[in-house]
């Protein structure tokens, strides 16, 4: 909201796998973020970074205060992320399909360096409006050749783009029949359920002989009811009124429990 | 006449000069890079035998990716592989690569400043059978345009070689160009080859204070038919009423950054100056020059090049001479631009 401009359905919508991931499965250092043994994240679908920055500053890779900055002239917290402003970001992205083909080359060296027997994971999260894109399915094809055990991939499905419904924009139909038949480990899970995000990780670090990924079924704009299921969130900011409601409905989730904080 | 500190080749005016592809020297110059750095990679789009990766990858099997025909998954894979400390040479025929993939590049590789080297081989009207659709006359553009990237277009093999290797130790993204057919051998091992520094390859005898009627800047092969042109130009009696025609050519083989410096000295002691490349005139090196000299010594420009029109298929050097490119071409157009005045 103070930025003026963002995506806040998708950034809602993935709060949950980005909380689990920065907060429990990550090997990282947030005090060393070029730490050379780290686990690595690529954001593919670089417009949900408002997320990805709440996550990363709560989680100590910068002040919590700012984020206050985000998109403003100046500002570490560029409108889409930028690997050379702020630490802890490990690629530029936002022109959708290019963040798992990096990825693949992240997940390619370790392996050059550290053979299989590596323990460090590379995760990149994907838009499912985004696979729209050719280039992830060069990708596809890529890391399935090279059966990189190293690669994680999370699919945010949470069926809109910025047209509408994924399903009558381009329509993705059985998602996890096409990347099975291109060769990946495939799972589907709730997204917002911690206890299934933690088994899905778990059995696709112990796939050996293929990539993984995980088709995450979201609700864009999880938590503010107004906002959920609505393409038109996708690209548009809450104003002051509207913001000031969806917090409050964010800190009480709907009214259940009690929230001191007000701003 | 041919400038002694160049060190170029003693026979480059032979008619049996020796003649090597411009790629070869590329081929050699990656394995040369694989032995000094181990963390020296190499992708290739399906055309691992054309853009001579074939030596590295028998020799290092290991650190060599096949990427299939998908130029825009190379250029970001090897954007991946750079952020984990290797220094990627991704390779493919310039049209696809930077031509299809150019945002990739731009995004993944600029915008990300990974030292990723794009190596485009096959520019230039001289792929020529394949035709129009295969022949790349506007890389240099595109690449020259992208912030943080460096542009190099040697003149031949050995020039090549030494590119390869510079190349993958100056840690910022780079734009390596490169041709299929046998090309004159300009230079030799003692020439030498420093990134933004261009070279003076041929000066007339001048006085002190008196300019030279032109300075030739040259890249690529094409360097051999302007250093041909020059001397067949110097040499002539009675060319504008004059005695003998003073030249100078200069091989601008990295194009970005320019040798601003070298430019600017010879633009000042020079009537004019003309441009040659293979690569249309719009956004070339040619342009290049003109962007920097408009601001700090606007002088006449011969711009020689591909004039906003498509390659075709045909014999390379026959696409050479229908184009204008050949020696007597540039000949020609030199002689009728500076005959007007």
């Amino acid at each position: 909201m103070l930025a003026g401009s963002g995506h806040t359905a998708g950034s809602l919508g993935m709060a949950d796998i980005f909380t689990y991931l920065y907060f429990h499965e990550l090997k990282h250092d947030p005090k060393k973020p070029n730490w050379s043994e780290r686990d690595l994240f690529v954001l593919s679908n670089g417009h949900i970074c408002p997320g990805l920055y709440a996550t990363m500053a709560h989680a100590g890779y910068f002040p919590v205060s700012e984020l206050k900055t985000l998109r403003k002239f100046g500002s570490r917290l560029q409108g889409h992320p930028h690997r050379t402003e702020l630490p802890g970001i490990e690629t530029s992205s936002g022109p959708l399909g290019s963040g798992l083909s990096q990825a693949i080359g992240m997940a390619l060296a370790i392996r050059l360096d550290e053979t299989r027997t590596t323990n460090r994971f590379v995760y990149c999260t994907l838009g499912d409006g985004e696979l729209n894109e050719g280039q992830n399915w060069e990708a596809f094809m890529l890391a399935a050749k090279y059966k990189l055990q190293n690669l994680i991939v999370i699919i945010d499905r949470n069926n809109i783009q910025i047209d509408g419904y994924t399903e009558d924009v381009m329509p993705l139909n059985d998602l996890a029949a096409k990347l099975e038949s291109f060769n990946w480990h495939v799972q589907e899970i709730d997204g917002h359920n911690f206890e299934m995000i933690d088994d899905a990780i778990g059995q696709a670090k112990a796939v050996f002989n293929r990539p993984s990924v995980i088709i995450a079924n979201t609700i864009p704009g999880k938590g503010v009811v107004e906002f959920e299921r609505r393409p038109e969130w996708h690209g548009k900011t809450p104003n002051e009124e509207e913001a000031k409601m969806a917090l409050k409905e964010l800190r009480t989730i709907g009214g259940k429990i009690e929230c001191e904080q007000t701003n | 006449m041919i400038k002694p500190e160049a060190k170029l080749n003693s026979k480059i005016f032979e008619n049996d000069v020796e003649k090597k592809p411009i790629r070869d020297g590329f081929g050699t110059g990656v394995v040369k890079a694989g032995e000094e750095n181990k963390n020296v990679v190499v992708l290739t789009a399906d055309l691992n035998e054309s853009t001579r990766t074939e030596a590295f990858s028998k020799k290092f099997p290991e650190r060599f990716f096949e990427i299939g025909i998908a130029e825009q998954n190379l250029a970001s894979v090897a954007s991946g592989m750079a952020h984990i400390g290797k220094i990627p040479f991704a390779t493919s025929y310039a049209m696809f690569n930077p031509g299809r993939n150019w945002e990739q590049i731009r995004t993944t590789v600029a915008y990300n400043n990974q030292p990723v080297k794009i190596v485009g081989s096959h520019a230039g009207l001289t792929t020529g059978p394949d035709g129009g659709t295969h022949q790349a006359l506007e890389d240099m553009a595109l690449m020259r345009v992208i912030p943080n990237m460096v542009v190099i277009s040697p003149c031949d093999a050995i020039e090549a070689e030494k590119a390869t290797v510079a190349c993958a130790k100056n840690n910022q993204p780079t734009y390596l160009r490169l041709c299929r057919e046998k090309t004159p051998v300009i230079t030799t091992n003692e020439t030498s080859f420093e990134i933004g520094k261009a070279q003076v390859l041929f000066q007339s005898k001048i006085n002190f204070d008196e300019d030279l009627d032109f300075t030739i800047f040259a890249t690529g092969f094409l360097v051999h038919n302007a250093l041909v042109a020059a001397k067949e130009l110097s040499e002539a009696t009675g060319l504008l009423k004059k005695t003998k025609l003073k030249i100078a050519v200069i091989n601008i083989h990295t194009i970005k950054p320019l040798d601003t410096d070298l430019i600017l000295k010879y633009a000042k002691h020079s009537k004019m100056i003309f441009t040659v490349e293979e690569h249309q005139i719009a956004g070339g090196m040619g342009s290049a020059i003109a962007e920097f000299l408009a601001e700090k010594n606007p002088i006449k420009i011969g711009f020689i090049g591909v004039r906003d029109q498509f390659g075709q298929s045909g014999k390379p050097f026959e696409l050479i001479e229908k184009y204008g490119l050949d020696a007597e071409g540039i000949k020609k157009q030199i002689l009728a631009i500076i005959s007007k005045k």
